[in-house]
């Protein structure tokens, strides 16, 4: 069983992309293209059962630990952040089940980016009849719609069985929230495949895209809602790109943007996944044009 | 790698593997009856050869490095940022100042710091199972816990021991403490046994993924959720946490007993005080078990055949 996952970890992205591409970039059905490259993102995960469990155990682990401390806080500062204390435990919960989802301690496909930079395997990736960009978009949105099912729901639930949690009861609300997390999994991969870009010029990666992925931690308000930043701190970050990934989809769904206000919110993570998909297109156009392979 | 025994070859990868079982584990040099074979080299000779093999990798890349090292640094300062906004907004968390959790976020995160430094890497056991490498690394002679350990071993990690050192000699200085010779000397045991307890802890959490390679990330609960809690005063907890921090899974010993006791704090659960000098003794207890987890594990071990 395990075995079989690892080889599938290996085969499955190149695999089933190349079979899809015969059968349908002929057809010119560029949309199915990318659907099946979504749905192997999906099916590459969900081979990994045990670690999925392990992960919603530990993620758990962290919401229990967090949610006392967050007791604590609000216990002193009722109110802190325009928050009362169950909407602060909601935010414990619906971080805990996002965190994998918008990829908060990045890796994931940038990771696999960034090796295939560094030994020259993006040559093949270049020359597929494949726009680079989208593929990889196509196989990460298939990821977090598995990790959003896979490490969100239980965690969530969890949290609402043990503690006093904030949750709307009306659809549309949840809906909201849903539409809210798909784009910030967008604005999330923007920012991703922005940095392993630069694998192209420092080889190695793994550097530029620690202090991104901890930049995120911090400003995505993992650690602390970005309400309860103090003054200027909380501007600039409710600001960054990274509000994006966690604070809004949570402040949907406790029902805090609605009317324009909800559009407004969309608008923001529209905007800022627009700029950063934009800058991502104009760096792999820089790099493709500066591309040597490696060991060829 | 060291001078490889021709006494190896002729064994059979069998007799190795059996030599490298008992090597690993106890640091009894060859199986008796082998006479002609030279001693394999002991665990911590292995361990700082490959180790410092890992430092010049890293360095080969030499900004990403600095890189690395700046973001482990950031990563943990940001937990006590996030610490340090908390008590922008409030003056106590759980009854505790902010020097005062200042001091146990501190000695949580030099102990871990420490111990993942040194054994951080080890956490890719499970990964090793799957793809079949650790069979590589049973048929040297050298030990196998040795082997795993200081594999890839991440020098950026000093990072996180750095911010953890640095905020403990902040909290030292903030703290007003009546110090007497017993509470000075019993900051370095605590540390020294806190850091024992979590090399304990991740040496039974990767002798558990001989089982569960998968599973790796359950490790991160007690590893890395263990540091995080021991970062926040145990007030904050509910009783049943503290009780199975310290009963079931000792990670009280770390810093909370030790640390109260230092503080002048009561004592959770109504534990007496005398509790705060036992860390070395639980410690020494957890890395036997865990030393003996290992053991099992390595016996247990199947190839994967891959």
């Amino acid at each position: 069983m395990s075995n079989r996952g690892n080889s599938v970890a290996k085969g499955r992205g190149a695999g089933l992309g190349s079979r899809a591409l015969v059968s349908v970039a002929g057809e010119g059905a560029f949309v199915r293209l990318y659907g099946v490259v979504a749905a192997g993102g999906f099916r590459r995960y969900t081979t990994y059962r045990v670690a999925t469990a392990a992960g919603v155990f530990t993620n758990t682990v962290f919401g229990v630990i967090v949610a006392y401390t967050y007791i604590a806080l609000w216990d002193q500062r009722p109110n802190l952040g325009g928050y009362d204390q169950s909407q602060a435990l909601t935010y414990v919960w619906v971080s805990q089940a996002m965190l994998m989802t918008v990829n908060m301690f990045g890796g994931g496909f940038a990771d696999e980016l960034v090796e295939r930079i560094r030994t020259g395997d993006i040559a093949i990736d270049l020359y597929r009849p494949a726009d680079l960009q989208l593929w990889w978009l196509s196989a990460d949105l298939g990821r977090a719609l598995f990790h959003f099912l896979g490490r969100g729901a239980v965690p969530l639930a969890f949290g609402a069985l043990f503690f006093d949690l904030a949750l709307p009861t009306n659809p549309g609300t949840w809906l909201a929230f849903l539409l809210a997390v798909l784009l910030g999994v967008v604005v999330s991969f923007a920012l991703r495949f922005l940095v392993a870009l630069t694998a192209f010029w420092l080889l190695d990666g793994a550097g530029v895209s620690s202090l991104v992925s901890i930049a995120g931690l911090f400003f995505s308000g993992m650690l602390l809602p970005l309400n309860a930043f103090p003054g200027l701190l909380g501007e600039v970050a409710r600001a960054l790109p990274w509000s994006c990934l966690l604070q809004i989809p949570a402040d949907v769904l406790m029902g805090r943007h609605h009317g324009t206000g909800l559009l407004g919110a969309y608008g923001f993570q529209l905007g800022w996944a627009a700029v950063l998909l934009g800058a991502g297109r104009v760096l792999q156009s820089a790099a493709v044009r500066r591309v040597v392979v490696q060991g060829g | 790698m060291p001078d490889a025994p021709e006494a190896v070859g002729a064994a059979g990868v069998a007799g190795a593997t059996d030599a490298m079982d008992a090597t690993g584990v106890v640091g009894v040099a060859g199986a008796a009856g082998v006479t002609e074979r030279l001693p394999a080299p002991g665990m911590w000779a292995t361990y700082t050869m490959i180790a410092g093999m890992w430092i010049r990798s890293t360095l080969a890349y030499r900004a990403s490095f600095v890189m690395m090292l700046v973001g482990n640094f950031l990563v943990t300062a940001f937990d006590f940022v996030v610490i340090a906004l908390m008590f922008s907004q409030v003056r106590s968390l759980g009854g505790y100042s902010f020097a005062e959790v200042a001091f146990l976020y501190g000695t949580s995160t030099t102990a871990f710091g420490l111990a993942n430094a040194l054994l951080g890497s080890i956490d890719k056991l499970g990964a090793r199972v799957r793809d079949g490498t650790l069979d590589t690394l049973l048929v040297r002679p050298a030990p196998v816990l040795a082997q795993v350990a200081a594999d890839r071993f991440g020098l950026q990690r000093l990072g996180r021991l750095l911010q953890g050192g640095l905020v403990l000699g902040g909290s030292l200085l903030a703290l007003h403490v009546h110090w007497t010779v017993l509470k000075v000397l019993l900051v370095p045991v605590m540390l020294l046994s806190g850091t024992a307890i979590f090399c304990a802890v991740f040496v039974a959490g990767a002798a558990f993924q001989f089982w569960a390679q998968d599973a790796a990330e359950v490790q991160s609960a007690f590893t890395y959720g263990g540091q995080t809690l021991l970062q926040y005063p145990p007030t904050v907890f509910a009783k049943d946490m503290v009780r199975g921090v310290t009963y079931i899974f000792p990670l009280a010993f770390v810093n909370w007993l030790p640390a109260l006791y230092i503080l002048g704090r009561p004592y959770p659960l109504g534990l007496p005080s005398w509790l705060a000098f036992t860390p070395p003794l639980v410690a020494a207890l957890c890395l036997t078990l865990a030393g003996l987890a290992w053991r099992v594990g390595v016996r247990a071990y199947r190839s994967t055949g891959s």
